[in-house]
């Protein structure tokens, strides 16, 4: 009994030591924290429950029989975030170079499948060279094992990856598939064809940071959810982010004690909208003024500005905002501001948390460049997310709703629930002037006349009279009650049932 | 006593005015431009008259336009409070010849003060004391040399017609006023469209300091305590108070007299300032005569009790002053600080936006006065001043009118717009003006390099990090009571922190203390009790540390924390010893360069280049405005950089990812 204490604690110092002192060293000089570091900051202090610190490869090739070390480049197990459960994995680059092989993948694979069961998140610290490739296909197999997990899970827990290293070639399809990405600055990439692949093959020249860094993907191809400036911060944030998931969609979205009062009014909101509708303002002020305390976790804040997805809390519950930007492309709606808000929206509807939409939407941004890109399926995924939503969907009008990007954005005809308007909507097919040039076409060398009808058509539906009268908005609100208004329709929203009729699955414009 | 009066003007002045006539029971009329529609003086007023678009030459100096308001309003006196039309003869002429009264001096007084050669000669043999000069127009440079010689070295050359800094130049020596000459000469010209040049001696650390007068039509005049003025940036005032620090009671007497005797010159009658500039042994001498009531008079007000406004109006009503001169008392000290939408850090430009947030300190009678023009969601405007409100403050003395006004602009929350809270805050703590040092040149003298966070004397620099670890425990304290835990593993917060603020770790102990919802903290060897009843959605953060009472101005960012307090700007961060321990691991990291150039974001029409090649440009400037969606989109510095070539035009149809403008 001794002497198998004597070993246990000998195998655990060994898993402790990781990749050895040196390989640490070399991590933090990179300003990376070791897999264990990165645990230990982000779950409750102790808390940490590891799992499978004794498993080890069983890869004879190429001498890796000689090179076992305990744990196999993977710490893994749960502990508590806030005193809620979560499940964690970890990599560690100071062993194998993080590389996965198999008994590292089914590492992965046993705490997807207990959270799965037990319905709690799943963390990823990815921080791996690739496969090991000594494995060859074994390690595909522990990919392919993860990727499968990770199809299960989604919809049903939340899957978060935080990239905190390399994350190249069949690895990224992981992350890819969990519900957030987020990243380092300057120490993680991700891409599915490296720089040296890239040059042989295209004669691109492209540095890792250019082609998968932080910023290209928070900016450029929208992969990634944010990123953050060093893995301290990362962690605490990521802390800051399970705190306003449930658990699993078994669950409501937690709450805490606010006390920001539901009637809190804003009376700078009543001068939000300008007098001119051609100038834009900052749809973050209307969110960050009603949401709780002003605290907004956005999302993807540089990739498709034109639109503003994340989340907040309004009296201590989570909710979804999406809201349209008219700061950036006026707010109109593309190919990439669809996708990112038609995932967003079907994220809230998985795991119940309402969905605020803030309307001023001008249409769909004309052009080759988006009809080529396929603008009509993209933008179809946004209408089909809201569509498919049978979370509590209050949506709030504050300006422009017009044309297809008016039925879209949450409207009435797409089961939302409360619909209100700011007395300065305008909800119509299309701008008066280019309505005016349709219908009175002849006319259109009379520019007195032209005027005249242009004042006319205003007047007819540059407010929310028209879309009132029909019950299309359920009441016209003063911006400064807007808190106040939306946070009573979520209570009485609360308790709302509705299914969708069953089916495998629905087939979305993907 | 009129039944209703017109204020031809706009800001806080019309609000105050507005206030004083309601008071009195008198209606009002506001009168506004396109950018003003929404304005606070439009909202306060019984009525509102639209008179044009926003550029002032086309509303509030558009006298038609006025007259025109007030005949429409039935309006029987106009106050135009100060700038705009207050100090124009021909406003006043044209009023007449409607039958309306002008709250403000007659128009021969208006001309005989508003030219800088007469007002002087007036001045003059009035008695009152004049700067050694020569009596007269410059010819030429050779002639501005030869008066210099005979005036003594240095001296000053400016526009008659200036103003403001413009057209002045001072020179030490012949060959500095040759040019000096020349160069006022075409910056007077160009400004004003008057290129005559005087010249007079220069007073070398001068200070401002200014009597106010008060004259009725029945000869009564009188003057009241002085103000004292010094403290000013790009040869605008910005901190004014009365009494002055350096002032003894003969020169006060003296100074009065004179400005006393300066009014009956002219036959004045209403409000009046003289301004006079005051050398190191107390010698003054004339400036110039304002003929209207000036920005900063709430501070007279505060020490006489008097309300100058009531004054005016009575005044024009034709009533006598009713007051007399031995009658009036100066009570203790007022201080009044100019709050501008401007940077200090960029040498005081104005900056216009939306007022996101907006929350002046609360008023208190007698103490504490918000002369305010705007309102949380209004908006400081390109075409006009860029002043928010005058704060003003009260004490039994100096000391105490400081300290009140410490606090105060600890509670002045704006956001939206750049402004001078921080930067008045650190005059308030800087020890020469605490000392009442003062002259013209101070701000000049103490800051040359601009305004710096690290040049603001700290009182209590442990008190922001204090107030962060406090904040955090709270944050944490509520995260800790999250639905969802696990049975008896739910988190419990620990005391022991580490604030993290510019590269440095301090050690903090926080503790709850039950008996009187505060907090234990342990910093640095010593021991703080504080009580706060800070909620999270505040913006400022109240409190008693060790029986002190503060206020601070906190936000949260991100993962950190933003505190402001006495003209500081604090970022801090609260991590656990842990957490401390590894992110002293993490790299100090510069931003990256971000692209080397300005992309279009969006296929649009290049409408507007708002820089020039060469231009140092500021993070968040705007470089360009496309229009697109039938909307301006305006695209701004994405980092601060110069400006290399401009690839684009105004009038160019831009795509996507087109080059606008390179950056060196």
């Amino acid at each position: 009994m001794q002497d198998i204490i004597g070993q246990l604690e000998a195998k655990r110092e060994a898993a402790r030591q990781g990749g050895g002192p040196e390989r640490i060293e070399r991590q933090h000089g990179q300003g990376k924290l070791t897999a264990r570091e990165r645990i230990e900051l982000f779950l409750d202090a102790g808390s940490f429950e590891e799992w499978d610190m004794f498993v080890e490869h069983r890869c004879v090739d190429f001498g890796m029989d000689r090179q076992k070390i305990p744990g196999d480049g993977v710490v893994t197990g749960y502990g508590t975030v806030c005193g809620r459960l979560v499940f964690v994995f970890s990599q560690d680059f100071t062993l194998f170079g993080g590389s996965l092989s198999m008994a590292h993948a089914r590492k992965i694979c046993k705490i997807m499948d207990h959270a799965i069961k037990v319905g709690a998140p799943v963390v990823g610290l990815n921080d791996s060279g690739g496969a090991r490739i000594q494995e060859g296909v074994d390690a595909l197999a522990g990919y392919a094992d993860v990727f499968q997990r990770n199809v299960l899970a989604s919809g049903v827990i939340p899957q978060i990856s935080l990239i905190m290293g390399p994350c190249a070639g069949g690895a990224v399809y992981s992350p890819a598939m969990t519900d957030f990405i987020f990243m380092v600055k300057n120490t993680s990439y991700m891409f599915v064809t490296g720089p040296e692949v890239v040059k042989t093959v295209t004669h691109e020249q492209v540095t890792a940071e250019e082609l998968g860094g932080a910023l290209t993907h928070t900016s450029r191809s929208g992969v990634a959810d944010l990123a953050f400036e060093n893995d301290v911060e990362a962690l605490l944030m990521l802390r800051r982010f399970i705190n306003f998931l449930p658990a699993s969609n078994r669950e409501k979205p937690p709450v805490w004690p606010c006390n920001d009062p539901a009637e809190r009014e804003e009376h700078s909101l009543d001068t939000l909208v300008p007098d001119d509708p051609n100038k834009p303002y900052d749809m973050k002020e209307l969110i960050e003024k009603i949401v709780d305390e002003g605290d907004f976790f956005e999302l993807q804040p540089d990739y498709a500005a034109n639109i503003v997805i994340g989340l907040a809390r309004m009296q201590g519950s989570t909710v979804g905002i999406v809201a349209n930007q008219p700061l950036v492309l006026a707010g109109c709606l593309d190919m990439d501001s669809s996708r990112k808000a038609g995932r967003f929206v079907r994220f809230c509807d998985a795991f119940n948390i309402p969905i605020i939409t803030l309307v001023d939407v001008p249409g769909f941004l004309p052009g080759t460049s988006q009809e080529y890109g396929g603008i009509i399926k993209h933008g179809a995924k946004l209408l089909y997310a809201y569509a498919e939503a049978t979370v509590p969907k209050v949506t709030v009008i504050t300006r422009k709703a017009y044309g297809g990007a008016y039925d879209v954005m949450s409207s009435k005809h797409l089961r939302g629930d409360v619909n209100f308007a700011w007395p300065t909507a305008e909800i119509a097919v299309m701008g008066s002037k280019g309505a005016v040039e349709i219908i009175f076409r002849r006319e259109s060398n009379d520019e007195e006349k032209l005027r005249q009808r242009t004042d006319e058509y205003s007047r007819r539906f540059a407010n929310p009279f028209v879309a009132g009268s029909r019950g299309f908005i359920d009441d016209v609100i003063m911006p400064h009650k807007t808190r106040t208004r939306i946070c009573r329709s979520l209570a009485m929203l609360r308790e709302k049932k509705l299914e969708n009729p069953w089916r495998k699955h629905g087939n979305i414009p993907l | 006593m009129f039944n209703k009066i017109l204020i031809a003007n706009r800001g806080e002045i019309a609000c105050r005015i507005i206030r004083t006539a309601r008071r009195m029971g008198i209606a009002t009329v506001a009168v506004y431009s396109d950018a003003d529609r929404h304005a606070l003086h439009v909202r306060m007023a019984d009525e509102a008259v639209h008179i044009g678009p926003a550029p002032a030459t086309e509303s509030y100096l558009r006298m038609d336009r006025i007259v025109d308001a007030c005949r429409r309003t039935g309006a029987e006196a106009v106050h135009p409070g100060y700038g705009f039309l207050s100090e124009n003869p021909r406003f006043r002429e044209a009023l007449q010849a409607e039958e309306i009264v002008f709250i403000g001096p007659p128009a021969a007084a208006i001309r005989a003060m508003g030219d800088k050669i007469t007002s002087k000669r007036l001045a003059a043999e009035a008695g009152v004391n004049v700067i050694p000069g020569f009596d007269g127009i410059l010819e030429d440079g050779e002639q501005a040399v030869r008066e210099a010689a005979r005036i003594g070295y240095p001296v000053m050359l400016k526009a008659t017609a200036g103003g403001g800094g413009k057209g002045m130049r001072i020179a030490r020596n012949e060959e500095e006023c040759r040019q000096g000459f020349e160069r006022a000469r075409s910056e007077a010209g160009s400004s004003f469209g008057d290129e005559r040049i005087l010249i007079e001696k220069f007073i070398e650390q001068p200070r401002h300091i200014e009597i106010q007068v008060m004259a009725d039509s029945h000869g009564n005049i009188v003057f009241l305590p002085e103000r004292e003025c010094s403290l000013q940036r790009r040869h605008q005032k910005i901190i004014e108070e009365a009494p002055s620090p350096f002032l003894d009671q003969a020169t006060r007497e003296e100074m009065g007299e004179q400005a006393v005797r300066l009014a009956r010159a002219v036959d004045y009658t209403s409000a009046g300032t003289v301004e006079f500039i005051v050398d190191r042994e107390r010698n003054f001498y004339f400036l110039e005569m304002n003929t209207r009531l000036q920005v900063e008079h709430p501070v007279t007000e505060m020490v006489t009790g008097l309300d100058l406004v009531e004054l005016m109006i009575r005044v024009a009503a034709g009533e006598a002053l009713g007051l007399r001169q031995e009658e009036i008392r100066s009570n203790g000290w007022a201080m009044e600080c100019r709050v501008y939408a401007e940077d200090p850090a960029t040498d005081f430009l104005p900056s216009t936006g939306r007022l996101v947030r907006y929350q002046p300190p609360e008023a208190e009678h007698g103490r504490i006065r918000v002369d305010t023009g705007v309102f949380e969601g209004g908006a400081i405007s390109m075409y006009y001043d860029p002043m928010i409100a005058k704060l003003v403050t009260w004490g039994p003395d100096r000391d105490q009118a400081i300290f009140t006004m410490q606090e105060a602009l600890d509670e002045y929350v704006i956001r939206g717009v750049r402004h001078n809270i921080n930067f008045l805050a650190a005059l308030m703590a800087h020890p020469r003006f605490r000392q009442g040092e003062l002259s013209t040149s101070f701000i000049d003298e103490e800051f040359p390099h601009g305004f710096r966070d690290c040049d603001v004397v700290q009182e209590s620099p442990a008190l922001p990090l204090i107030v962060a670890a406090i904040m955090h425990r709270l944050y944490m304290d509520r995260a800790a009571r999250i639905s969802g835990q696990l049975p008896g593993h739910e988190r419990r917060v620990l005391d022991n922190w580490v604030v993290v603020t510019g590269g440095r770790y301090h050690e903090i102990t926080v503790r709850p203390f039950q008996a009187d919802q505060g907090y234990r903290v342990d910093f640095e060897g010593q021991h703080f009790g504080i009580k706060t009843d800070w909620s999270f959605c505040q913006h400022i953060l109240r409190g008693v540390i060790n029986n002190q009472r503060f206020a601070m101005q906190v936000e949260r960012t991100g993962l950190g924390y933003r505190l402001q307090h006495r003209g500081v700007t604090t970022e801090a961060l609260v991590l656990t010893p842990r957490a401390a321990e590894l992110h002293r691991l993490m790299p100090c990291r510069q931003e990256a360069g971000c692209s080397r150039s300005l992309l279009s974001p969006m296929p649009g029409l290049l409408v507007k280049i708002s820089v020039k090649e060469g231009e140092l440009v500021r993070c968040g400037q705007e470089l360009a405005v496309i229009e697109a969606m039938k909307m301006e989109n305006v695209l701004r510095a994405p980092v601060s950089a110069t400006v290399g070539t401009i690839v684009c035009r105004p009038g160019d149809c831009l795509s996507v990812g087109q080059v606008i403008l390179e950056f060196e």
